[in-house]
């Protein structure tokens, strides 16, 4: 296993490293220690390696995450995998603000809570918070799903489009154009197959949670809608 | 009794006010029917103070001019050098702005591409991502981060010649983008992930960041993603552009794109154009000012857009300290937008050839802002680009003719030096003085 030091290398050492990997590279397992908070750590990967950070780290950690398996023993910083392609970031303890920004693929676990505007113009990344979310949560959700365990705050999914939001705890007010819709059994099946690549076994039961989506109420300019642009 | 011929002096003739013209009048009744605001493409249409109302003052007995076609006067403009491996260097120092596809037609996208690759210089993408025919016709092209983020992928961010992140545009800093249903084709709406045929509103702020601490980091993360090796632009509308500039340096920007209030839009409100952000002429000087405050002009390029149409806008802007110039609105006149020879069918549109900018319906005749697959037929895109690379060597020479009368062997030694003002206004806000006099208004003598 590669270990890294970052007290002693640079992220950009890190980073570079990472990107010379190719998709067929035998260094698949990464040990990443001392990040104190740095940014930018592990970005932009594209090999099917997993990197383990011990420890907490700043901004926008595992953006832009291409196939790699990235986890954080630790607190992650705002926009901890945004605009992730596929893959996973696992983080074991909470996030700050837009995790997960603008994801178009892969699954984003956070254990603990996050931020406000989780999942804020998600285009397709699954994400699974098994406390809380934060206020404008889910802003302008294009596609993917919003798993949250916990409470989610004030105007959950405002704007949004096609994404799923499932919310098992209280969503403190919805958003504009946001609105509760029936869990269906395909719904069901969906929400249990994220809980399980989430790797939250059947204590968890699928049937507790609530669902939220687009009223679809926005998509043409309307007069009668104006108080909600 | 009155003589009959002596009634008109009774009546006085209608008389139209100016405060309610006809415009402002059409509006209202517009506003009263329809209960939406109005939503056009294009930059401001009003007047305004503009690259017109400078002169430059040539070569007199005191300096002397360079031999038109025989003394050489260079054009080159190298971008990125602060912090890029991989700075790019432009033959000319006028690049094509940034417009999506989406706005646009793939077609015209190429015809940009082509036009731009043929004299040297680059292109932009857009709201909406990069398309492969953008890519493969752009010999160079600049990547856009977009509040939206449609389209965005660590792909075409390699792929990318540049990246420039986009704070704001002229036709509306502090507003989002808006691409209506008619232009949301299938090919558009899969690039940007929404459902096909909505009124789609992109984001007007980023949704990972939030001020200018956090944009240091953002662009770092950049950095790091794509090993150091890009061009890193950051695009402000013109409002506070001396603050703008200077923090966009501070969070480590290679190059700041500045785009007054007369740029283009592809559909904005028409309030927000006419109404908001400030002219190109008085955006310039506080952003070049920003730059020598700090010892970054010059290293910290300079690229001005909105309202560029001649080879003396370009050297005007020039000389008032940029680096580079951008043009969105005439690349399009260039590749056929607005033609007189499409009149019949402006007229059914309801407009008339030079005036056409419901570009957000998607109708366009000459085949440029629109997804229609048989309008956007009419647009031969090797010709158009042509048309383009033309124009562009015609805006370069221009500019060359203007520099070798002031002396200069490189468009970029052009300086506020070789200007005059026409009027007081002009003179205040490009701050150089008042023709005819040594007068610039705001600054006291030495
Ligand atoms: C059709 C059209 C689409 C545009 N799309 C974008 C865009 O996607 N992103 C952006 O930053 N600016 C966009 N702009 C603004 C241009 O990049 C540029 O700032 C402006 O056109 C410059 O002013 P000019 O039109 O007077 O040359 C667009 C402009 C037009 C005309």
């Amino acid at each position: 296993m590669a270990d890294i030091d970052l007290a002693r290398s640079s992220v950009r050492d890190l980073n570079a490293a990472l990107h010379r990997l190719g998709m067929d590279t035998n260094e698949t397992r990464w040990r990443v220690r001392n990040p104190r908070g740095q940014h930018s750590v592990a970005v932009g990967l594209e090999a099917p390696v997993t990197v383990e950070i011990d420890g907490h780290v700043g901004y926008y950690c595992a953006g832009m995450n291409k196939d790699a398996t990235v986890i954080v023993n630790g607190n992650a910083g705002q926009g901890v995998a945004e605009n992730m392609m596929s893959g996973k970031v696992w983080v074991k303890g909470d996030a700050s603000q837009a995790a997960g920004a603008t994801g178009c693929g892969g699954l984003l676990v956070i254990d603990g809570n996050a931020s406000a505007r989780c999942g804020i113009s998600m285009k397709g990344i699954d994400i699974v918070v098994k406390g809380d979310v934060g206020h404008l949560s889910a802003f302008m959700a294009q596609a993917g799903n919003l798993v949250v365990l916990g409470d989610a705050g004030e105007a959950l999914g405002d704007s949004i489009y096609e994404a799923r939001l499932f919310v098992r705890g209280k969503a403190h007010g919805l958003g504009a154009d946001c609105v509760e819709k029936p869990m269906e059994d395909r719904h069901k099946a969906e929400l249990r197959r994220l809980l399980d690549a989430a790797g939250l076994g059947r204590e968890v039961d699928a049937g507790q949670f609530r669902r939220y989506g687009s009223a679809r109420r926005l998509y043409h300019f309307h007069i009668d809608h104006a108080g909600s642009y | 009794m009155t003589p009959p011929d002596e009634d008109r002096w009774i009546h006085t003739p209608p008389r139209k006010s100016a405060t309610f013209d006809d415009a402002a009048i059409a509006e209202i009744r517009r506003a009263a029917a329809s209960g939406i605001y109005d939503i056009r493409g294009g930059g401001a249409k009003r007047r305004l103070p503009h690259f017109d109302d400078l002169l430059f003052l040539g070569a007199s007995i005191s300096r002397y001019p360079l031999e038109g076609y025989r003394e050489r006067c260079a054009t080159d403009v190298t971008i990125g050098a602060r912090f890029a491996k991989k700075p790019i260097t432009l033959k000319i120092p006028i690049t094509i702005a940034g417009m999506s596809f989406g706005s646009l037609s793939a077609r015209a996208k190429e015809a940009l591409g082509r036009g731009a690759s043929a004299v040297g210089t680059s292109t932009t993408t857009g709201d909406g991502g990069m398309t492969a025919e953008e890519r493969a016709h752009s010999s160079l092209l600049v990547y856009q981060l977009l509040p939206s983020r449609y389209g965005m992928n660590p792909d075409d961010l390699r792929r990318a010649d540049a990246i420039e992140i986009v704070v704001g545009q002229g036709a509306k800093p502090g507003g989002g983008g808006m691409l209506l249903g008619q232009k949301i084709s299938r090919r558009v709406a899969e690039m940007r992930v929404l459902p096909e045929g909505i009124d789609q509103r992109s984001a007007c702020r980023h949704p990972d960041w939030t001020g200018p601490d956090d944009l240091e980091i953002k662009i770092g993360e950049l950095r790091e993603i794509t090993d150091w090796q890009k061009p890193i632009y950051i695009k402000v509308g013109a409002s506070r552009p001396y603050y703008d500039t200077a923090l966009a340096v501070k969070a480590g920007a290679d190059a700041v794109v500045l785009d007054g209030m007369q740029g283009g839009t592809a559909a904005t409100q028409e309030v927000f154009i006419e109404h908001v952000g400030i002219p190109t002429l008085a955006a310039i000087p506080p952003a070049v000012q920003a730059l020598q405050e700090l010892g970054m002009h010059r290293k910290v390029q300079l690229i001005v857009s909105g309202g560029i149409r001649t080879g003396a806008d370009v050297a005007k802007a020039l000389a008032l300290g940029a680096d580079a110039v951008s043009i969105g609105t005439a690349a399009l006149v260039a590749l056929g937008d607005n033609d007189p020879h499409l009149e019949e069918e402006y007229r059914a549109l309801g407009t008339t050839a030079g005036a056409y900018d419901d570009w957000h319906e998607g109708r366009d005749p000459a085949g440029i802002t629109t997804q229609d697959p048989v309008l956007s037929m009419r647009l031969d895109p090797v010709a158009a680009g042509r048309k383009l690379a033309n124009y562009l060597s015609v805006l370069t020479l221009e500019a060359q003719a203007i520099a070798r009368a002031c002396g200069k062997s490189h468009l970029h030694n052009l300086e506020p030096e070789d200007l005059a003002a026409l009027t007081v206004e002009a003179a205040a806000m490009a701050r150089v003085p008042l023709v005819g006099t040594d007068w610039i208004p705001g600054r006291g003598r030495e």
